[in-house]
Parts: structure tokens; sequence; C-alpha cells
């Protein structure tokens, strides 16, 4: 009985190996399988994630898209890490140090921990840290001769969302969320609301209401991680039966359960973080925007300085300015933002820029 | 583990029950063939087998000359073993011993970071197996480690003790924090008979979000930044290195040796262990033999707990050195795994501690070296315990004989 199955399993995989068009031509003597030929320098770049992975559709992806770039168009070698728990950061980091990686990034600040000490430890490695600066024991600022902060100042994107969705709410009611009480998420909630703040100063007839975040009090609706997305679709619920109709979540993939809910709801739209969602989710019809943050063209750039010979560390901080943040097309909602909205935006834009406004958070970098 | 039952009783039945006919064949041979550690063995095996075939499916080099398989096969069959012997090497050089590395302080670090990444499972999963032996399905390590890390963390950075002593300090909070949350669920069974699986994965989640709560607070953290991570625990608190410093193994590791003779003097030697083992067998039958159910429901599950606090203050006060919302990771459900492999006995829990140790910290190296999705290390572990747990279907595989006597399971 038992060899029946083995015949029958046998006779599976020739077939699967036959259906899957295995008659193709050998290629001319190219060593099999050899995939990675490191061409261009010799350098390379190694990056850690933090538990979210590569495919969490947000910083962590982002981060592994510019690597991915920078490998294609410089040619250098790569070594990727994922790490599943907090006590993965610092083995993950270290094997990236046991294989002489010229530059080590860390995403999240959950790796500040590790990338500093080995920053500390390997003073001829550079090392590069998304989401955070570095900071001593006791959590005030440091400096590393050889660590690279990659940060990103969100909160002037989010203003011009806030302003955004405060000019085109009909009921007079928007909100946010984030996934975890953090710096990095914060900032997106304080630009927010400020943003709503401007509108309804600037329109005094109007009294825009924010739920799920007091900026004073720093206080809000929190889902509680990243990856329970029924979690976002309850307090989304939650928003819209309190009348909001503009909803931004900053959770990362936890956004998804929030636009599955804003969908059911006639007239309620979403607004993006991180990437533009309208490209990167199913919900483009429901979002009215994006406040996008460009770690991926951060990444790549850093690599590019490293491989030229021109590191720094010197933070890099996105900003309006630099493009490193910035408000995504509205898409299809196109024709339905008015113009003098529209144009009250790039006029903020602009202040911004060149700091006639001054966009504040206690998260800001 | 279990040849104390196999050897007593088995030899016996073998020459009583089965015929002249059969006779000559060595019984000896055939104990160890249905011994349970050879199960254990060839789990372990299989698993590996599955995950080399994972390996080679997910390697693109090996996908791409299975396209043209048929005029080349030879490609592929290289490809298969280089993709896959190249996994396992890193995995090996990642675990025990890395021939490849520039200096010899690195070459012998690796066995180092696998009794590292043993510790904590191998503390949790005494704890884990202690509740089983004990017929209590703990699934509540997760919140015990969580509890433990809390309570080790924050003794550990609050106030500043003299050296030694505030060691000590640190780990028997640790200790009272697992056992006071492991004791809420022994409490709530003994009590009321709610079921201790429920009550435990409750738990699990208050923890979780009593830890995401607490690190919010800024009387809880003592920091400046408002990153929700708390100070580094004070030097004189923290579990010494063993090794200087490259090194990160440190007296944690002592403490799960030290624990796991305690265990096995617990459940072999003492008489509150063999309450435990006669309640784990029949409660009806200890309790009518004047042992008090209850009262053994909440011990235990306030040791389990405290090992499981141990864990978790081994984690803070030695490795991580501060307290994150991650601390406990999935230490609690690997727990589980670990004393499925180990057969709940504490030298086997041990032994199954190191192994998963020792795939984690090869599993770092794997990935960073051949690329190799991390992913599949948690498959082989899975399919090892799939496989402990259904020792006929390993038999099945390897056409082993079926086990003699009722003593091997």
């Amino acid at each position: 009985m038992k060899r029946k199955h083995f015949a029958s399993a046998t006779a599976l995989v020739a077939a699967g190996v036959l259906a899957l068009s295995a008659c193709g031509e050998a290629p001319e003597d190219s060593g099999a399988g050899g995939g990675e030929g490191g061409d261009g320098a010799d350098y390379k770049a190694c990056i850690v994630s933090d538990a979210g992975g590569w495919d969490d559709k947000s910083f962590n992806q982002s981060a592994a898209e510019g690597l991915e770039e920078a490998v294609e168009e410089l040619g250098i070698e790569e070594a990727r890490a994922e790490s599943q728990s907090d006590s993965d950061f610092a083995p993950n980091v270290d094997n990236m140090v046991a294989q002489s990686c010229n530059i080590t990034l860390g995403v999240g600040f959950l790796l500040e921990d590790s990338i500093h000490d080995a920053a500390e430890a390997n003073s001829d490695m550079h090392f590069g840290l998304i989401d955070s600066a570095f900071s001593d024991a006791d959590g005030n600022p440091a400096d590393l001769e050889n660590g690279k902060p990659i940060i990103f100042n969100t909160a002037e994107a989010s203003f011009l969302a806030g302003y955004l969705a405060a000019g085109m709410t009909e009921s007079g009611t928007v909100a946010t969320f984030g996934g975890i009480q953090i710096p990095s998420v914060t900032i997106f909630m304080d630009g927010f609301a400020d943003g709503v703040d401007q509108y309804n100063e600037d329109n005094d007839g109007d009294e825009v209401k924010l739920l799920g975040w007091d900026k004073d009090a720093q206080e809000g609706s929190f889902s509680g991680d990243f990856d329970n997305q029924s979690q976002g679709q309850a307090l989304t619920e939650q928003f819209i039966s309190q009348d909001a109709d503009i909803i931004m979540p900053v959770a990362g993939p936890v956004g998804l359960g929030a636009a599955s809910a804003a969908q059911g709801v006639d007239g309620t739209k979403i607004i993006w973080v991180d990437s533009d969602g309208y490209e990167s989710t199913d919900y483009g019809d429901i979002i009215l925007t994006s406040v996008m943050k460009e770690i991926s063209n951060a990444v790549k750039d850093t690599i590019a300085e490293d491989v030229d010979g021109n590191f720094s560390a010197e933070p890099y901080v996105g900003t309006l300015e630099n493009e490193g943040v910035g408000l995504a097309p509205y898409h299809d909602f196109e024709g339905d933002v008015p113009d003098e909205l529209d144009e009250k935006i790039q006029e903020l834009r602009d202040q911004i820029i060149s700091g006639e406004l001054t966009v504040e958070s206690p998260s800001s970098p | 583990m279990t040849e104390k039952t196999a050897t007593g009783q088995t030899v016996p039945v073998a020459q009583g029950d089965i015929p002249a006919a059969e006779a000559p064949k060595p019984t000896v041979l055939r104990e160890i063939l249905a011994g349970s550690w050879l199960v254990s063995v060839l789990s372990i095996v299989v698993g590996l087998l599955v995950g080399a075939v994972l390996i080679a499916a997910s390697d693109s080099g090996v996908q791409g000359t299975l396209g043209y398989f048929f005029s080349r096969p030879a490609d592929f069959f290289m490809a298969v073993w280089r993709t896959v012997s190249e996994a396992y090497l890193a995995l090996f050089r990642g675990a025990v011993f890395d021939w490849q590395a520039q200096t010899f302080v690195r070459a012998v670090r690796p066995v180092t970071e696998s009794l590292v990444a043993s510790t904590p499972l191998i503390l949790a999963g005494l704890g884990i197996a202690l509740g089983f032996r004990s017929g209590l399905f703990n699934i509540g390590g997760q919140g015990q480690v969580i509890l433990g890390a809390i309570f080790a963390g924050f003794f550990g950075y609050w106030f500043t003790l003299p050296l030694g002593l505030h060691m000590l300090v640190a780990v028997v909070a640790g200790i009272v924090g697992g056992a006071i949350w492991g004791g809420i669920a022994g409490a709530l069974k003994a009590r009321t008979g709610a079921n201790e699986v429920i009550v435990t994965i409750m738990l699990n989640s208050i923890a979780g979000y009593l830890i995401a709560y607490l690190l919010k607070q800024q009387w809880f953290r003592q920091t400046g930044s408002a990153n929700p991570q708390s100070r580094d625990v004070d030097a004189a608190a923290s579990l010494f290195p063993l090794l200087p410093d490259p090194f990160r193994l440190n007296a944690g590791f002592l403490i799960a040796i030290a624990a796991t003779v305690f265990v096995w003097w617990l459940l072999e030697r003492s008489t509150l262990g063999f309450e435990f083992r006669a309640v784990g067998e029949n409660p009806h039958a200890a309790r009518t033999a004047g042992i008090s159910v209850g009262r053994v429901t909440l011990v235990v599950m306030m040791i389990a707990g405290a090992l499981a606090g141990l864990a978790g203050a081994s984690q803070v006060l030695g490795t991580e050195q501060r307290l994150t919302m991650g601390i406990g990771g999935s230490l609690g459900f690997d727990a589980i795994t670990v004393a499925l492999l180990g057969r709940s006995r504490p030298l086997g829990t041990f032994l199954a501690g190191l192994l998963f140790g020792a795939f984690k910290a090869g599993g770092y190296t794997m990935q960073a070296q051949t690329g190799t999705p991390i992913d599949i290390i948690l498959v082989v572990q899975s399919v090892i315990v799939l496989l402990i747990a259904a020792p006929p279907l390993v038999r099945a595989i390897f056409r082993l004989p079926a086990p003699v006597g009722k003593g091997a399971r």
C-alpha cells in the first residue's frame, strides 16, 4: 500500500516537472544558477528589517525597494536579513558586520541599539538608521561618525493633508488614528491636526472637528499594532458613526482595514500614508491623496553616496523642500478638489519650504 | 528519555509474550528502534529534508535550471545540491563553528550565540513541560515571560543597589512576576474550574497590552525620548557575562542549567513532584489518594510561571538590557514546541532548547549569507514537532517496528 503511495507521489512530481515546461533550451555554459554575478564594484550594501518584514506595504518594503534599485543601478552586492522579533536585531546586524558589509542599514527605531553598538565597535564600516536618530543610553541625542540617521519630517506633508481634508469634508468631521504610539507615527497625526486647525483659522465660519488625535495632550486612537486589519476596520467604523468622512490611518497595513470600512459608506474617503496608496493598494477610488515618505529614494541615495566615497554621518531629513516627504496627486479626485483649495495648499507648501510657516511637532526630527 | 519505563517493562514482556520462533531477534535493538529518542532524531532528519526541499524550491537559480530540466538535468541537481548544501552549511557555521571567519573569536562565537538563543527557550520550555507533566496545558508562557521581563527590567533600572545584590533582586523580581501571572491562571482553575488553556491565552493578551501601556508611561520608561522602550538596566543588575566583550553569553545560561536540575529534582525526587505527576496521570485517582488537586494546580502554575518569568528576566537582564514591546518575541509559543520535542522531560527540554537555539542562531547566518528565507527554519521546527507529536507517522516513514509494551510512547 505504501508502495502505491510512493508511486503516485513520484508520478505527481514527474507530472509537475513536465507541467513546469521543463523542455526549455539549456543556456550556454553559464555557471548553473549563478544568479548573483557581482560585476560592479566590490561593494556590499546590507539591510536589516524590523519585525514587519519586507512585505509590510510600508517602510520595510520601501527600504528594501530602495536597496533593490541601488543594486540594479550600481551593480553592487546586497544582503538582507528579516527580523521576526526584537531579539533578532542584534544577531542580524552582527551577521552583516561579520560578512564585512560596507554599509548596513537598519529599518526602524527599534534597531537603534543594535546599529549604534555595531557602529561604535566597527569604526571602519558605515551604518544607517531609518526613521530614528541615534541616542545614548538615557535617550539623549548622540552623534556617530559612521552612522547616518535617515529621518523624515512628515508633519510638513501631513499638515497639507489635514488642510485638504478640512477643506474637502462635507460632514465637518475628519479623523485619524495610528498603529502604535511612537514618534514616527504621531508626527503624521500632529501635522494633520495642525493642518485642520490652520483651515479653521483661515475660514472663520467653519469649525471642522478632528477625531482620533489631541495634539496638545498627545493622546488619541491607536489600533495597537501594525498587522491587525480588523482593528483598523472597527476603529474606522466608529469614526464613521461619529460623522467623520475623511480618515487618515497611520498604521501601515492596518490602513487596509480602514479602507475597506470606508468603502462600504458612500462619500467616505481615505488619506493613505508612506506610499501613494492609489498605486500600492486596491482602494484607489476612495483615496483622496497620500502623505508620502520617500524612504526608497533616501536609501538609494545614501548607498550611492557611500559607493562614491562620499558618505557623511550628517542626518538625512526628508522635508517638503528636498521632496523627501510630499503630498501625492489627487488622482480620481482631481476634479473634485476646488481650485481655490488646491491653490491655497500650494501656497502653504511654498510657505513651509521658504520657512515662513513652520510645522512643529514634539516628534519632529 | 523514557528508557526507564522502556527497560523496566519491555524486557519481561518481550520474553514472555513473543513466540519462540520470533524470539532470536535481539530485544535490545528492537527497543532502540521502538524507543522514542530514535523517533526524535528521525523527526529532526525529516524536518531538515523538508527544509531542503523548500530551500531548493524557493531558490531562483534552481527554478531557472528546472526550465530546461530535460535538456540538461545535471544542472538542476547541481543547483539543488549547491543551494541546499550552502544553506545548511551556513546554518551550521552560524550555530556551531564558523571556519570561514576572519578571526578566531568570530569563528568560535556562533556556538556561544546558540547558547544565548537557547537560554530563554530552555527556561520557558521547562515551565511548559512542568505543566504538561502535571496535566496542565499552559499556553500562557508568553504572558508569563512578559511579566517576568517587566518585573525584572523595572527592578533592574528603577533604583540602584550594590553589585550582585541588585542582580539577585532583579532576577527574583522576574520570578515573582511570572509566578503571579501563572498563579492567576492556576488559582482560577483551582477555584472555579476555568479552563487553563483559555485563561492563559487571555492573560497573554492582557500582558501584551500591559507592557504596551507601561512603556507609554514616562515614570515607567524613565527615558527622555518618546519611543516605547525603557532605560537600560543598571550595570549592577545585569546578568554578568561569562566571556569577554564580543561574546554575549551571560549568567542566564547558568540559570538555565540550574533550573533544569531543579525541575528534574522537583519532578523525580521530591514529594511535591510526585503529587504533580500523580495529578498529571490521573487527577481522580490522585484526589482519592488524598492529594489536593486544586493546590497542585495552583503550585504547578506558579512554578511554571516562575520559570517563564526567569526566561523573561534572562532576556531583559542578560541579552537585551532594556525593555521593549517585543521583549517576549514568540518565546512563549516556541517554548511549547521545545517542551514537546523534549517530551516534557527536564533533560529532553534542555537538549531541545539547545537545538532550537542553534537553529535560531544559525538561521541568522543562513539568511544573511545565502539569502534563504528565515521562515524555512520555522517550517523545519514545525515539521519536527509535528512528527514528534505523531510517532506512528515517523515509524511509517522509516518502517520502524511498532513499540513494544505500553511504556514507550
